[in-house]
C-alpha cells in the first residue's frame, strides 16, 4: 500500500479522559478512507489529530507521531499552518465566513499569497467552485454575502474554500450529516470526483455512507482501532467479532 | 411589573424635575449664550457652560483614549490568546479594579498621578513637545485635564475590557476554526474574521466607557484644577460639569438663577449620557440575544 499518512502509537488525552489509545494507522494516498464506530469512539478526534485541530481544545494531550509523507506534523519545527494547509477539513456544519461568496474562496489563497494578481484570483475562484459544483448556481451573486446561500450550497462553498489553498488531503467529519439528502448527495459526488487528486478522510456513522463511499476503511470502538484495511475485506469479511456486529447493526 | 416599571419611572421623574428646576434659566437666556458663553460669573449674572462643556470633553476623550488602546489589546488577549486558567484569574481581579471606589481612584490621582504629571510629563512636554497643539505647558501645577484623563483611564479600563471581551465571547468557534483550518494564523482569523464581526460591539462598549468617564464626578474633581476657564491645552487646569454641580450646589444659593443654572448643567449631563449609554445598548443588545 502506498500510505500517504501513518499514525504511530497515537495517544489523546481530554484532561485524564482517555480518547484515543495506542492507534496505529495508515491511509492510503489518493483513495477515499472511511472512519466509522458507534458515536463517541474517537473518529473524529483522530480525524482532528490529522490537521492538528486538537490542541485547540485546553487540556488536551497528544502524545506518538503523525506522519504526512514520513513527515511528522508533530514535530516542533514543524509551521501548524503550513500542515493546516496541506490538510484541508469540512466541518459537521457548513461554516461560511462572514464575507461574500467570492471571499470566502479566496480568503485562504489570499492569506498564503497564492496568486500575483487580481485576475489570478478571480480566475482561481472560478475554478474551485466548478471543482467544488458550485459556479453555475453563484456566477451571478459573487458578491452577496455567503450566508443567503442554502445550507448545501454554503458546504460546497467550504469545500471550495478548502480546495483552493491546494491541500494533498480533504478530511470530513461527518460533512453530509447537517445536509438534506440531494445535497448530501451533492457532496458525496463531489468526494467520489476528487479521489483521484486528493487523499480524502472521512468520518461517518451512517454504514450507507461508508459503503458508498469507502475504498479503504478504519474500524474504531471506545478510542481503540479495532480493523482497518481495504474497504471489500472488511466489508465482506470482516476478522473482529466487534466489526462484524457493527456491520450486521447490533450496535 | 409594577416595580420593572420604576426604573423608567424614576429617569422620566428626574428629568422632568431637572427641566422644570432649570426652566428659569431657559427662559431667561437663549440656549446659544447658555451653551456657548464662555465666561461663568454667576453673581454678575452671566452663566456661560461653554468653560465646563469643553473641559468634560477634553477630560474624557484624554480618558477614552488613554484607556482604549491597552483595553482593546487585553481583551483581545483574553478572548482569543490566553489559556482558561489566566482568564479565570484575570475576570474576578478586573471586576475587583472596578468596584474600588471613585474617591479612592481620586485620592490615588492626587497623591501619584498629579504629582507625576508635574514633576514628570510637564517638564518633558515643555522640553518637547511644546509646539504641539494642546501640549502647552501653562500652569506649574500638575492639577490638569491630563490628570483627570489618566485617571479616568483608569477607571473605565475594567468597564472596556468586559464588555469588549464578552462581545468577542459571541463570536461562535466555528467561524475560528473554519480560517484555521485553511491554515490562518490566529491573528489573521482575528484581524480578518473576527475583528469585523465584532466591531459595532467594540464601538459600543467604548461608548459606555465614554459615558461613564463624562460622568464621573469626584476622581475627576480632586485632580482636575477645577477652574472655570476654556483650557487650550492638557496641561491646563479645567472643570468638568459633573465637578461644577457637585462643588457648589447648595452654596451661594441667594444668588438669583444660580440654582437653576446648575441643575441646567445636570440637564445637560444627564441628556449627553442617557444618549450615549441608549445608542451603546441598542447595538449591544443585537450581540447579546
Amino acid at each position: 500500500m502506498n500510505s500517504h499518512i501513518q499514525v504511530r502509537n497515537l495517544n489523546v488525552f481530554y484532561g485524564k479522559q482517555q480518547a484515543l489509545k495506542e492507534i496505529n494507522i495508515e491511509i492510503p494516498r489518493q483513495q477515499i478512507t472511511v472512519i466509522m464506530g458507534p458515536s463517541g469512539c474517537g473518529k473524529t478526534t483522530l480525524l482532528k489529530s490529522l490537521n492538528r485541530f486538537l490542541e485547540l481544545t485546553d487540556g488536551t494531550q497528544i502524545s506518538g507521531q503523525v506522519l504526512v509523507d514520513g513527515q511528522d506534523i508533530y514535530a516542533s519545527a514543524v509551521d501548524v499552518t503550513e500542515v493546516r494547509k496541506r490538510v484541508g477539513l469540512l466541518a459537521q456544519r457548513p461554516t461560511p465566513l462572514p464575507m461574500s461568496i467570492y471571499e470566502n474562496v479566496s480568503y485562504g489563497m489570499y492569506i498564503h499569497q497564492m496568486r500575483k494578481d487580481k485576475r489570478e484570483y478571480k480566475d482561481a475562484v472560478r475554478h474551485y467552485l466548478e471543482l467544488a459544483g458550485l459556479w453555475e448556481e453563484v456566477k451571478k451573486r459573487m458578491h452577496d454575502p455567503a450566508t443567503s446561500l442554502s445550507i448545501g450550497q454554503q458546504q460546497r462553498l467550504c469545500l471550495a474554500r478548502g480546495l483552493a489553498v491546494e491541500p494533498e488531503i480533504i478530511l470530513g467529519d461527518e460533512p453530509t450529516s447537517a445536509l438534506d439528502p440531494i445535497s448530501s448527495q451533492h457532496i458525496e459526488k463531489k468526494l467520489l470526483e476528487l479521489k483521484s487528486q486528493y487523499t480524502t478522510v472521512v468520518v461517518t456513522h451512517t454504514l450507507r455512507q461508508a459503503k458508498r463511499l469507502a475504498e479503504h476503511v478504519i474500524f474504531m470502538y471506545l478510542g481503540e482501532v479495532v480493523e482497518a484495511g481495504p474497504a471489500q475485506e472488511v466489508f465482506n469479511h470482516p476478522q473482529q467479532e466487534r466489526t462484524r456486529q457493527y456491520l450486521e447493526g447490533l450496535f | 411589573m409594577v416595580i420593572t416599571l420604576l426604573p423608567l419611572f424614576l429617569i422620566s421623574a428626574v428629568t422632568i424635575g431637572l427641566l422644570l428646576r432649570s426652566w428659569p434659566i431657559l427662559s431667561a437666556y437663549s440656549l446659544k449664550e447658555l451653551l456657548f458663553g464662555s465666561i461663568w460669573k454667576p453673581s454678575q449674572g452671566l452663566f456661560g457652560f461653554w468653560p465646563f462643556i469643553v473641559g468634560t470633553f477634553w477630560v474624557t476623550v484624554v480618558g477614552v483614549g488613554l484607556a482604549v488602546p491597552p483595553c482593546l489589546l487585553v481583551s483581545i488577549y483574553l478572548a482569543e490568546y490566553a489559556h482558561a486558567f489566566t482568564r479565570s484569574i484575570a475576570k474576578p481581579v478586573l471586576d475587583l479594579l472596578a468596584a474600588i471606589p471613585p474617591v479612592v481612584y481620586g485620592v490615588w490621582g492626587l497623591l501619584a498621578i498629579v504629582p507625576f504629571v508635574e514633576t514628570f510629563l510637564a517638564p518633558f512636554s515643555k522640553r518637547w513637545l511644546a509646539f504641539l497643539p494642546f501640549m502647552a505647558v501653562n500652569s506649574p501645577t500638575g492639577f490638569s485635564i491630563l490628570a483627570g484623563g489618566i485617571v479616568l483611564a483608569v477607571m473605565i479600563a475594567p468597564l472596556v475590557i468586559s464588555v469588549v471581551f464578552e462581545i468577542f465571547a459571541t463570536v461562535p468557534n466555528d467561524l475560528r476554526f473554519a480560517s484555521l483550518a485553511i491554515g490562518a494564523t490566529r491573528w489573521e482569523t482575528i484581524r480578518r474574521v473576527v475583528l469585523p464581526q465584532v466591531l459595532p460591539g467594540i464601538i459600543a462598549g467604548i461608548v459606555l466607557g465614554a459615558s461613564r468617564a463624562f460622568g464621573e464626578t469626584i476622581a475627576v474633581l480632586m485632580v482636575v484644577g477645577n477652574v472655570p476657564q476654556v483650557p487650550g491645552s492638557l496641561f491646563d487646569a479645567a472643570y468638568p460639569l459633573p465637578a461644577l454641580i457637585a462643588n457648589n450646589y447648595g452654596d451661594m444659593m441667594s444668588i438669583p438663577l444660580y440654582d437653576a443654572a446648575l441643575l441646567c448643567a445636570a440637564l445637560i449631563l444627564l441628556g449627553v449620557i442617557l444618549i450615549f449609554n441608549i445608542a451603546a445598548t441598542l447595538v449591544l443588545k443585537r450581540f447579546m440575544k
